[in-house]
Parts: C-alpha cells; structure tokens; sequence
C-alpha cells in the first residue's frame, strides 16, 4: 500500500445557480493576461449544450484522454513515437476558434466620434489582432439554452438516441438545464502529464495538484490534445502552456481557491483523500461500467490503522490526517456515494465530483411544477428513461446504477426532512424509502447538514501551510532555511523571439 | 584576403555565438525557449508548410551531416551513375519539399493577420535567411553537377579542416558564387541561431521516448520520513 494525498472536490450540482461568479474570480486572480484571455480555467456550461471548448466531450474529434489496449492503456491520440512523429503538426489540437476569439470593444468611439444622426457605437475589436471583428462566439454562447437549440441537440452525450427518445428529450430541452462548473479535475491518471514530452507538467506529490512547469514547457502542445477534459489551455502569446493551478499559493496559505472562496451557490467543497497508488494501475483497467467503483475502490478509509501508518510512511503530519479524517469529499464520494467522476470512460480518474442534479429527473417527471412529495417517485425515476441515460453517460460512463443510486438517495433526504419538519408524510412510508435507497435517518441528518448548512470551515478542509513544512524537510536546519522566503529571483514570462 | 575573413574567422565566431549565447540564453532566459507553435491560431496553411518544411530540411540536413562522416563511401556509391542519379534526385526533390513548405510558412505568416500579431522582427530575418539558404542549396543541386560528389570532394575537406581547427581554404578560392554564398549562408544562420526561435532544436525532447508516462514530483524528501 502507497498511500497517497489528493486534494480533491465535490461540485453539488443541485445547488449550482450558473451565476458565472467563479469564472470571473478566477480570471480576474490568474488569466487576465494577453494569450490568456480566452481561457476559463474555471468555466460553468449549461447542459444540455456543446459545452466550451465546442464539443469537448467528443473524443472521436479530440481525441483526449486514454484508452484500453490489449492489457494496458494507452493515450488516444498518439503514442510516443508516434507523437514524436507529429510534432511538427498536431492532428487533434483544437485551435482557438474552438474556443473564441477574445474580443473587446472600442469604447472609445463613443466619445470621440463626430455628431451625426446615429448613436456612436463602440466596434468589437479581436484582442489577438487588434482590428475590427465580427463576435461568432464568445465564453457561455449557449449560456441557458440561448441562442438557438442547435447547441442542446448537439451535446455528445446524446449519441446513442433512439428517434421515439427524442421526443422525450425535446422535452427534457423544452423543461430543464443545469450547469456543469467546470475546472481541472488533478486527475489521479492524467493524460495531460503523460503526453507532455518536455516532462513540463507532473503531479506534485504531497497534495496531487497537477502543474505546468513553465520553465521546462516548449510549447510541443500535446498536453492540449491530450486532456479530454480540454483544462490545458496554450497562452499563444508566450508560446506555452498554462492550466488551472488549484490557486496553491492560496491553499498552501489556508485559503481555498478562488472559484470556492467566491462560489455564490456554496456548491463546492474541497478535501483530502488518501489513495492506494499501487492499486491505480489495476484499477483503470475496469469496464467502462465498473469505473466508478473501481476509481471508489482506491480510495482508503483515513481511519484505518494501517493507511494512517501508510500515510506517514509518505510524510503526512497529523493535522493532515486530521484533514483526511474530516474531508467532505470523503464523505460525499466514499461514505454517500452520492458524489460522481465526470466522464470516466477518458479513464484519468478525475479528482473532482459532482452530485448529479434532481432537476432533470423532476423536470421531466412533472412539467413545470417540481413536486417533490411523490410517493411513486422511485418507479418514475426509472421510467424516465432519457434524463437517466444523459446524466449517465455524463457522470457514470454509461452506468444507470450509479446515477439512480445519487439520486434516489438525494431524494429520500428530502422527503426525510420534509416528513420531519412538515409533517404531511407517512413515517412508515419514509422508513421504507431509507431502506430502499440504503440510508439511515442519522446519514439522512448529516446529508442533510453538510448540503444545505455547512459553514466554510465545514466545505475546505485542508491542511494549510505545507510549503513551510517542505522547508523544514527538505532543509534540516530550519534557521539556513530563513533567508529563503518569497520567490526569488524570477524571470518575467516574455515571449521568445 | 576576404577569404580568410569569411572562411576562417567567420565560421568560429558564428560558432562560439552560438554555443556561448545559446547556453546564456538557457540561463538567463530559459522561459524563451519555446517551439513558438502557432498551430493554435491557424491550424490547415500550417500543415503544407510546417510539415513538408520540417521533414525536407531534416533530411536534407542529415544528408550534408552522413557525407560529411563518410565522403569516402559516398564517392563510391556515387560511382555507379543511376545510383548517382537516385541520389541526386531524391536530394533534390527533398529540397524543394523544405522550399515549398517555407514558401508556405512566409505566405502564412505574411499573410494572416493572428499570426502578425506573433510574428516579431526575427522571424521575418530568420525566414528571409532560410528562403536565402534554401533557393541557394536548389541552384547548387540544380546548375552545378554533380553536387553530392562536389560536396564530398571539395567542401567536406574544407568543413573538416575548420573542424580539426586546421583551417584550410585552398579549396575555397575556386568555388562558384553560388557556393561561397550558400556556405556563408549556414554560418549566418549559425551565427544568428541563438537569437532566433531555433534554438528550439537545442530542446528537442527526445527522452520522452525513455521516460514513463506519468510524473511526480514531491517537496518533502519522502525517503527521510521512511526512515524516521
Ligand atoms: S483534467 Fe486534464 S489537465 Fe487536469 S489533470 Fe486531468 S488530464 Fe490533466
Ligand atoms: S459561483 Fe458557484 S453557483 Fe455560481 S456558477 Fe460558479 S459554481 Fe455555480
């Protein structure tokens, strides 16, 4: 057993307002830079939709993530030599009109032109070319359904549709969305690292969080091709690569990241998880629906004798144990299983998990009107075929089980509460729809707390400061170590010529 | 008198700038040094000019390199005329690949305004060298019979000598302009390299071929806290 730390995160879906706020904290802290400006480290999608970049999720175009060969995985799109073969044209690599030309307008105008019979209008202009452009498509284009139902009715996961399910989705479309917030997931297998063949991108050790040394990237691009999650993004400006850095000067400092600190909905929590990283290998080998459990298998209960020990072993302190042991992310995805991988099938393993939401199901279930007091609401979740099969094709590769087994729990703690604090239902009958979706009135109660009440401190739980333990590890004499604060001399990140 | 200067003092200083700067610049500035790809603002002009440019001038470059190791060998291969013939006309015909790839890449980058906005004063010189260089090895493959053979006799005990620092140009003085020219040209393009976006050679990264996937790098000393 190698026991590994993970810093890992749990999107609640259902609480997900789409307000776009991360986003902008995001930007605002690390990509409002020329070369920077189309990229959304955090982006928040409304699906159904195509999604930014456009169709990401379609890896018969991308070509992303891993697949199974005869016994090993291997990346989709290239192999090593392979690569090395297409490096001086990557057959895959999305170009920004896959994303959007950054753009901003000539406010200016609105001063200065000269009186006429119009209203002056500020022109967009293109932030890479500086000349006057035409706005094709810009960050959430399709943003709430907008704009035309040519984005829902293109969302990849809707590939293996039959004519008479399209009926019902026309409906699902006509009814209900959600938004999927998206950032990258520091996958426990991931095919940006692997692809890289600068070696530029590695996954840091004590916490997992997968960077990009910008020193040692050469702008090779594989790593863009690579993560079918499209969460490598290339500065064309400077001509390198540059990716969501889970905000670590802020982690290792006890903030949470931007996108969690400013998250309006309060949906995102972030923890520590322990995993078995020598059972990793094995394990991506599961079928397509087994990958759920199997990336569940992996993670170690952080209150085992044996992972604490192990833990150790890999020089965690106890205040990270300690984090462990309290992680919402543990309790969400291991303890609930209410907590899902988007897309496993690229076989990364994503780190980050999202609780599938009730609306679709409620949505196509009832009309308008998301009545949550049916008693027949199990039976009718199944029939409603559509919704489950999209939602699994999103967050269970393909497995129903795992989606209905989320939602029904979701479910029996509303109906819990309700029964609890409303009193129109029959206990007997709310007893029985525990024991059916595999919950006790205390998980119910806590569920129920760590989703409608937690407090900050409750969502991020991490160790803060390890940087200055590395110091102290690294350096046995703490006192050398003194005048080695701040950064340093750096080198400012200008384009080559 | 200029052939000593062009021949002799100018190939060692284009070649100590280029091992000097190159290695101050990786130092310095090593965040510079960069493929540059442009591939994400224009990706299908790329393809006709990256691909055969990159693929021809390899090759073409490898072939000025083997000869330059075996002169010998070549000069017997060459003996026998078809086998003469293949060769010349396969070197030939790579070179125009790298020709027509680089005409390619200039009418791309002059011609699209995304990829304007990236192209700095360098890049237009380095092109206008290589377009120099490139036209310049073509007339030679084209108008001066027959080039491989030439090049194993005349040029390769010249490189050599400059090699072996033993710098002899008795073989310099009769060669054609084109020549005196083409071989100027490489040492400029030497001498300007680690000015230019091609010092991305010097990052190729060939030991990804050795290394496995997937990367960890840890802070903490992991095997200290195995022993305590
Ligand atoms: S989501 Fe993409 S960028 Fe992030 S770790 Fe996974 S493969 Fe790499
Ligand atoms: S800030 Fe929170 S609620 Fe708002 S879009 Fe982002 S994840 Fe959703």
């Amino acid at each position: 057993m190698d026991v590994r730390l993970q810093m890992s995160m749990v999107f609640h879906l259902d609480k997900c307002i789409g307000c776009h706020t991360c986003s902008i904290a995001c930007k605002n802290v690390w990509t409002d830079r020329e070369g920077t400006e189309y990229m959304w480290w955090n982006n928040v999608e409304t699906k159904p939709g195509t999604g930014y970049p456009t169709l990401w999720e379609n890896q018969d175009k991308y070509r992303g993530g891993w697949e199974k060969g005869n016994g090993k995985l291997k990346l989709k799109a290239t192999s090593k030599v392979k690569g090395l073969l297409n490096i001086f044209h990557q057959p895959h690599l999305p170009t920004i009109d896959d994303y959007y030309e950054p753009f901003s307008y000539r406010y200016k105008d609105l001063f200065d032109s000269p009186e006429g019979a119009d209203q002056p209008t500020a022109r967009p202009i293109s932030m890479i070319t500086g000349r006057p452009m035409d706005i094709e498509a810009g960050p959430n284009w399709d943003d709430d359904l907008g704009g035309s139902p040519v984005y829902a009715a293109n969302d990849p996961n809707f590939k293996d549709i039959t004519e008479e399910e399209k009926q019902q989705l026309f409906e699902l479309e006509r009814l209900v969305f959600f938004y999927i917030p998206r950032i990258c997931n520091h996958c426990l297998n991931p095919a940006c690292v692997a692809s890289c063949p600068s070696g530029a991108l590695y996954k840091r050790g004590e916490d997992g969080i997968v960077l990009v040394n910008q020193q040692v990237c050469r702008g090779w691009r594989y790593c863009i091709s690579a993560c079918p999650y499209k969460k490598v993004y290339y500065n064309w400006k400077t001509g390198k690569s540059e990716k969501c850095i889970l905000c670590f000067p802020r982690l290792e400092t006890g903030q949470a990241p931007a996108c969690f600190h400013s998250c309006v909905g309060r949906i995102r929590y972030l923890g520590c998880l322990f995993y078995d990283a020598d059972r990793l290998v094995e394990s991506l080998q599961a079928d397509d629906l087994d990958l759920v459990e199997a990336q569940r298998g992996i993670i170690l209960d952080p209150f085992d004798e044996q992972v604490i020990a192990g833990a150790r072993l890999n020089g965690m302190e106890d205040n990270v144990i300690r984090a462990a042991q309290n992680s919402p992310v543990y309790k969400y995805v291991k303890l609930w299983k209410l907590a899902l991988p988007l897309h496993s099938e690229f076989r990364t393993f994503p780190m980050l998990f999202y609780v599938p939401p009730m609306l679709p199901i409620m949505g196509a279930l009832k009309g308008q009107t998301y009545e949550t007091a049916d008693e027949e609401f199990f039976t009718a979740v199944e029939k409603a075929r559509v919704p489950i099969k999209y939602l699994a094709s999103i967050f269970s590769a393909g497995n129903e089980g795992k989606v209905l087994e989320s939602l029904k729990k979701q479910f029996v703690v509303r109906q819990y509460k309700r029964s609890e604090s409303v009193n129109d239902l029959d206990p007997e009958q709310v007893r029985r729809m525990l024991d059916e979706a595999g919950c006790t009135p205390e998980e119910a109660e806590e569920i129920y707390r760590l989703t409608s009440l937690p407090s900050e401190t409750e969502r991020y739980v991490f160790p803060p400061s390890h940087r200055e333990q590395a110091i102290e590890m690294l350096q046995p004499d703490t006192w050398g170590a003194k005048g080695m604060a701040g950064f340093g001399f750096r080198e400012k990140p200008v384009r080559g010529e | 008198m200029h052939d000593t200067l062009l021949f002799i003092y100018y190939p060692y200083v284009a070649f100590i700038l280029a091992v000097v700067i190159s290695f101050m610049r990786y130092v310095g500035r090593g965040f510079s040094y960069s493929s540059l790809s442009s591939q994400f603002l224009e990706n299908r002009n790329l393809f006709y000019g990256s691909v055969p440019w990159h693929y021809g001038i390899i090759a073409v470059l490898t072939g000025h390199l083997v000869v330059f190791f075996i002169p010998g060998s070549l000069l017997e291969f060459n003996r026998v005329p078809w086998r003469l013939y293949a060769l010349e006309l396969t070197g030939l015909t790579l070179a125009l690949f790298a020709l027509v790839g680089l005409l390619n890449l200039i009418v791309r980058r002059l011609g699209n305004a995304r990829i304007r906005a990236v192209t700095s004063p360098m890049d237009l010189i380095l092109l206008a060298l290589l377009l120099l260089q490139v036209g310049l090895g073509v007339e030679t493959a084209i108008f001066y019979r027959w080039g491989s053979s030439w090049y194993a006799v005349s040029a390769v005990p010249y490189l050599r000598s400059l090699v072996l620092l033993h710098p002899d140009i008795t073989q310099v003085a009769v060669w054609p302009l084109t020549i005196k020219l083409h071989v100027i040209g490489a040492f400029t393009l030497v001498a300007i390299f680690p000015f230019t976006r091609l010092v991305h050679l010097l990052v190729l990264p060939l030991h990804y071929l050795w290394r496995p996937y997937q990367k960890v790098v840890w802070n903490w000393d992991r095997r200290r806290s195995q022993k305590a």
